[in-house]
């Protein structure tokens, strides 16, 4: 189904464009955060649309905890295979070497060390002045009041009361050395554009959003899916095979799943519109106070 | 299978139902008809606006369970309607708002209903807050405007229908909330509806539509509730789902601002942008506005394929059969129908920097992908909020109004803000703190040409020298045959043109051989010759030009009749001084040999005479300096009271 024009869809698809194209004129060295769940592969399809015939000009950076669903990193290498971009993949080497994980550390201390400092690390080394996230401002009560163009101090850090004024689509990318700004092309989308749009675009997702049986066990109303034998079971605890897929993907010891039997996109888009809980609802790490999200974003987190 | 899928309905379903694939293909395709609408909520401080979008995302079910526990919690922890759900903590999203209880940034908030997808932009109420409601009214095309019943039109109604008017939302919805804590009274409503009718009458709104409600208990937000029986227009929702937004882009004049060039290899060159208005053709004849150079469309390249055509909104790359130099910032555009092109504007600037702003102070100008250098030369007036009186102004604060010109390091391709929002509309950009300082409308463009229309001011000497950045002179350069005038003269020349002023030189060679070749060198012709020089270098000093004229000249009252034919103060005669025995013996072309043996007749210096000037306003002695440094004095003594520097002359060669 191709995208009726004026439609809806079509407008957030030429805001992105545009937003993805400001930033390469704009920018001398922009990455794109990959993070190979479904908006991130919007993202890339948006990215691939805006520079044709040009190959993307800038790398996909991919932070990788070590704890990914081992089917994210077979579909992230594919894609980065398919359609030739340049993959930097970076673990935090101090949380490999001290082996932290979600559970001998907590989901907090873990989140901080293996994906914000790992960003930060990463966003160093390669010292970019522009990184595309693909949040949307309906995900999180702080998200919807981000900027497109979100500026960031030199420590990665973010000032919710002293945003720039961001009017028309005229976007302030102005910065002083060591200085970063975050761009967030995918702002005014919903969840549900993002189905839809993945439908109409034929946009191909890692297999997990898809329902299929698969080993899981229940902790705390989550259903946690047993990747692979580094998952610690509980006293009494044994994996059992349900029928599940995931609305949203993250680390797979932190990422809920959901009882599904929707396996087609199709299915996935009709489940949507019947959805009675918000997406993040799955991800553990928003569950400890209303406010956590502002606060791991002001640290640097995206 | 409507039900099932429904969003309005959604959480009245149990469960998916199975639905034939066909069915959900048709109820997507009818999702993708859907319009769309970006609207703004602003208002007072504490007039609900918070609650009223809380109380539009519940009645249209789009607030999930678990929201509704987290709100539930919240409204308990920090919440100001009791046990009751308090729907302004569903948007108050940062920290500081949900502990101070008030909204300090733009939310933007999603929601759509069978007929229509919404953005909305939740502004702030407080008045050190303006610049953040400016930001969200950028975008929209409706403002929903409320008001405590309790109490009618205060400053911030004012404060933001005139914000609202002047950055182009056209629609208003005046929602005259807490309707409740009236007692749902009908004459408090009409009394509010005829005072904002009349402040208002002065906006350029095309419609305000008032509905009485009760955010807070969801009268005429959703449903129309038993309360309000002797108010018969629509519900705010109903409203906004049916309210014509007129608006098509597609049939303005094409302007497409190129954004990033488009260079995957050697064969392909293409410019990538959006359509900011109207539409272009494969085939059709565009300008580059600003240098004028045209070609045609050759192809309108996507991912998903070339098309025939592009229309506003749609962001493509175009290329072109010829090749002509077009780089980012440049506009592309219809021939008939073209931008305006001037470094001197006038438009409204709403301050929007702690620190005030200051004339003459430089900024960084964004307006679409140009950006320039510029100052605000005048600020014309301010605009008083409650009155909307014309202030004079010397600063403007944070978030003020005022109307100033500007100008620009180099010229801008833009139109009218009222014409099209895109393309006149800008941004100023502090250059040391980066922060984005002011947003600028522009109203008209100062430029000579603009100045015509607007002004109808005559194109004079000052006009035609001014838009030269110089002022209109006459160096007049008078001395013996072979004594360096020509050589002199030519090297000032070179200078001024170095550093972009406009010049010519008239010489024996350009004047002698044409308009003058009918005259000889008796007396009389020899008058007549320098008659008519002095009147073509008037011409040419009215025209604005600095004028070099080298001829021997050699008759006091010819001179003198020059000077008299300019201005004050536009001639100066310089006076190049070599002894007769000096030229003589140089005779670059034997002139003076072939007079000595009697071949030339009336040979100045041998057999004519020459009246050295009494008082030149340059006396040049060459055998007492070089060319180059009689070239540095006579720009420095003629033209360094106008500003040019002949030190930098002499770098620039």
């Amino acid at each position: 189904m191709a995208l009726a024009r004026q439609s809806h869809l079509a407008q957030l698809e030429a805001e992105a464009i545009h937003i993805f194209r400001e930033v390469a004129a704009s920018f001398k060295k922009p990455v794109m955060l990959y993070s190979v769940g479904k908006d991130s592969s919007v993202m890339l399809h948006l990215a691939r649309k805006a520079f044709y015939p040009s190959r993307i000009p800038f790398p996909l950076l991919h932070v990788n905890t070590g704890w990914k669903f081992r089917e994210m990193i077979e579909f992230r290498d594919q894609m980065a295979k398919d359609y030739e971009f340049d993959l930097i993949s970076h673990t935090n080497p101090d949380g490999l070497r001290d082996n932290v994980n979600p559970f001998d550390h907590g989901s907090s201390l873990y989140t901080q060390i293996m994906k914000t400092d790992a960003l930060k690390q990463a966003l160093n080394a390669g010292g970019y002045d522009a990184a595309f996230g693909g949040a949307r401002r309906d995900e999180e009560k702080s998200r919807a009041k981000e900027r497109i163009f979100s500026f960031r101090s030199d420590n990665h850090g973010w000032d919710p009361k002293n945003q720039r004024p961001e009017l028309w689509s005229l976007y302030n990318t102005r910065i002083r050395q060591g200085e970063s700004i975050r761009v967030f092309p995918l702002s005014n989308w919903t969840e549900l554009d993002i189905w839809q749009y993945i439908l109409s675009e034929n946009i191909p997702i890692v297999p997990l959003y898809m329902a299929a049986k698969r080993p899981v066990v229940e902790r705390d109303g989550a259903l946690i899916m047993v990747d692979d034998q580094r998952l610690p079971l509980q006293p009494g605890e044994a994996p059992r095979e349900k029928l599940i897929r995931f609305r949203t993907l993250g680390c797979y010891p932190l990422t809920g799943a959901v009882e599904s039997g929707a396996s087609s996109l199709e299915e996935i888009v009709e489940e949507m519109l019947v959805a009675k809980s918000s997406e993040r609802s799955g991800r553990m790490i928003d569950h400890d106070d209303s406010a956590s999200m502002e606060k791991k974003k002001r640290e640097g987190y995206f | 299978m409507s039900q099932a899928v429904s969003l309005s309905s959604a959480a009245d379903v149990a469960a998916p139902t199975p639905t034939p694939a066909t069915a959900l293909s048709s109820y997507l395709a009818a999702q993708q008809e859907k319009s769309f609408l970006r609207f703004i909520t602003c208002g007072s401080v504490d007039d609900g606006k918070s609650t009223l979008i809380g109380r539009l995302l519940y009645d249209t079910k789009l607030i999930f369970e678990d929201q509704l526990s987290a709100l539930e919690r919240d409204s308990k922890r920090h919440g100001t309607v009791g046990e009751e759900i308090d729907f302004a903590l569903l948007l108050d999203g940062l920290q500081a708002e949900r502990e101070q209880g008030i909204t300090i940034d733009v939310a933007y908030r999603f929601f759509a209903t069978d007929k229509r997808k919404f953005i909305v932009a939740d502004t702030p109420g407080h008045e050190q807050y303006t610049r953040n409601m400016a930001t969200g009214a950028s975008n929209c095309d409706l403002a929903v405007i409320l008001v405590d019943a309790r109490h009618g039109i205060v400053t911030q109604t004012r404060r933001h229908s005139f914000i609202n008017s002047l950055l182009g939302v056209r629609h208003v919805v005046l929602a005259i909330n807490k309707i409740d804590l009236v007692g749902h009274d009908k004459s408090v409503f009409d009394k509010i509806v005829a005072d904002y009718e009349q402040f208002a009458s002065g906006f350029d709104f095309d419609s305000i539509t008032a509905i009485p409600l009760s955010a807070r208990f969801g009268d005429n937000v959703v449903e129309r509730g038993p309360n309000l029986n002797w108010y018969d227009g629509p519900t705010l929702l109903g409203h906004l789902e049916t309210v014509e937004i007129a608006k098509d882009e597609s049939a303005r004049p094409l302007r497409f601002p190129v954004q990033w060039v488009n260079r995957p290899n050697l064969d392909f060159r293409g410019f990538s942008g959006t359509v900011s208005s109207g539409r272009v053709s494969v085939g059709d004849k565009i300008v580059v506005a600003k240098s004028g150079k045209s070609s045609r469309i050759k192809e309108i390249v996507t991912f998903d394929g070339t098309q025939e055509e592009a229309q506003a909104g749609e962001a493509v790359t175009l290329t072109l059969e010829d090749e002509i130099d077009i780089s980012r910032g440049d506009l592309l555009t219809q021939p008939d129908h073209r931008p305006h092109i001037s470094d001197q504007i006038a438009a409204h600037i709403i301050w929007m920097d702690d620190a005030p702003l200051l004339a003459g102070r430089s900024y960084v100008l964004k307006i679409g992908a140009q950006e320039v250098n510029a100052s605000v030369t005048a600020i014309k007036h301010k605009v008083e909020i409650n009155s909307f009186a014309h202030e004079a102004a010397t600063k403007l604060n944070l978030n003020e109004v005022g109307f100033c010109n500007l100008s620009t390091s180099h010229p801008i391709v833009f139109d009218k803000y009222e014409e099209d929002r895109q393309t006149g509309s800008f941004i100023l950009i502090d250059r040391f703190s980066n922060q984005t300082v002011a947003a600028g409308l522009v109203w008209f463009g100062l430029g000579r040409a603009d100045n015509l229309v607007w002004h109808d001011l005559d194109v004079d000497k000052k006009a035609r020298s001014e838009q030269k950045h110089q002022k209109a002179k006459v160096l007049w350069f008078t001395g013996l045959s072979g004594s360096g005038k020509s050589t002199i003269a030519n090297l000032v020349e070179k200078k001024l043109h170095a550093v972009s002023k406009h010049t010519y030189l008239l010489d024996g060679d350009n004047v002698r051989h044409g308009l003058n070749k009918d005259l000889g060198f008796s007396d009389e012709d020899r008058v007549e010759n320098i008659r008519r020089i002095g009147e073509v270098a008037k011409l040419m000093a009215d025209a604005g030009l600095i004028v070099l004229v080298s001829f021997i000249s050699p008759f006091k009252a010819e001179r003198a009749l020059v000077r008299s034919m300019l201005d004050e103060g536009e001639f100066a005669e310089i006076f190049i001084d070599t002894p007769l025995e000096l030229c003589e013996s140089r005779d670059p072309k034997g002139l003076y040999a072939k007079a000595r043996k009697g071949e030339i007749a009336n040979f100045t210096g041998i057999s004519s005479p020459y009246e050295a000037p009494d008082q030149p306003d340059v006396h040049i002695k060459t055998h007492e300096r070089s060319a180059e440094d009689a070239a540095l004095h006579i720009i420095r003594e003629v033209l360094g009271d106008d500003g040019i520097d002949p030190d930098l002359a002499d770098f620039t060669i």
